[in-house]
């Protein structure tokens, strides 16, 4: 590939870039033998959480504030999009020993 | 305090001496029989809670045990289709099913808070015998690695079943 080939990508890279802090992302949280991961995760309103059910046991994203609360069958995904600011704990309901954190920022 | 620590040291007590009176170690056959029966008792017990249950959290408590408990199960028995054992009846899978049908019975005859806070003292005691018997006897003893993988996966279900009982338990005094 010749250097000059590198141009367009470049610039798609770098539009890409600039434009997506206004779109909003979309993050993954697993769930694998019990454990929600990542544990502690930053995201804004908008944003989309994949809720990746890796178990076969059914769990549930429940924030203890009632902001959400997240069915999720086993071996599924389920998507929720995130339309409160705050520092939100949740854990499931079935597990209680399931917990962590989002930090919602608005 | 007395009932429910004895009838931990019960349940422990007759499923270590049932393992061990074996001699040696069990077979991956015997293991199969022995964790596919402790969810099947789980399962019947947590059946006659969700009729007889008068608090919610403890009717919700065993939904759960009904729901996990079926899953462990069924990955139970798709691992040993897939291996091609067939689970073998043992001393420690009889001594398990007579003393959970006796614990059924005595269980029975209770009603109201009364039923709710024995069923759930059993689940604590009944769980930590099982989490004792896995770690000590049954993940040891098992030598293919699916199936020690899925006892460990039970395990720490197990362990979180025996958390939330002992919550449940708490908030009933």
């Amino acid at each position: 590939m010749r250097p000059g080939c590198y141009l367009p990508v470049m610039a798609a890279l770098l539009f890409g870039a600039i434009e997506v802090p206004a779109h909003a992302a979309t993050i993954q949280i697993t769930t694998t033998d019990l454990v929600f991961a990542p544990a502690e995760v930053s995201v804004k309103v908008g944003d989309t959480i994949e809720w990746i059910n890796k178990d076969v046991f059914v769990h549930t994203a429940t924030a203890r504030n009632g902001d959400f609360d997240v069915m999720m069958p086993a071996k599924k995904t389920v998507t929720s999009v995130l339309t409160k600011a705050g520092t939100v704990e949740y854990y499931c309901r079935y597990h209680p020993n399931m917990k962590a954190v989002l930090t919602i920022a608005p | 305090m007395f009932v429910r620590l004895s009838a931990a040291i019960a349940a422990l007590s007759i499923l270590g001496s049932a393992v061990l009176a074996q001699g040696a170690k069990p077979t991956d056959p015997q293991i199969a029989h022995i964790a596919y029966t402790a969810g099947v008792i789980d399962i019947t017990a947590a059946k006659q809670a969700i009729e007889k249950a008068g608090n919610k959290d403890v009717k919700a408590f065993a939904q759960g045990m009904v729901r996990d408990h079926e899953a462990v199960n069924k990955q139970a028995l798709d691992l040993v289709k897939k291996l091609n054992v067939t689970p073998e009846d043992n001393d420690t899978s009889k001594t398990l099913s007579k003393q959970a049908a006796d614990k059924l019975a005595e269980l029975a005859k209770l009603k109201g808070a009364e039923y709710d806070k024995a069923y759930v003292a059993n689940e604590v005691a009944y769980h930590k015998a099982v989490n004792g018997a896995l770690e000590t006897q049954l993940i040891p003893s098992a030598s293919n690695a699916e199936l020690k993988s899925l006892l460990q996966t039970g395990l720490k279900i197990f362990q979180g079943h025996q958390q939330h009982a002992e919550q449940v338990a708490a908030k009933l005094k």
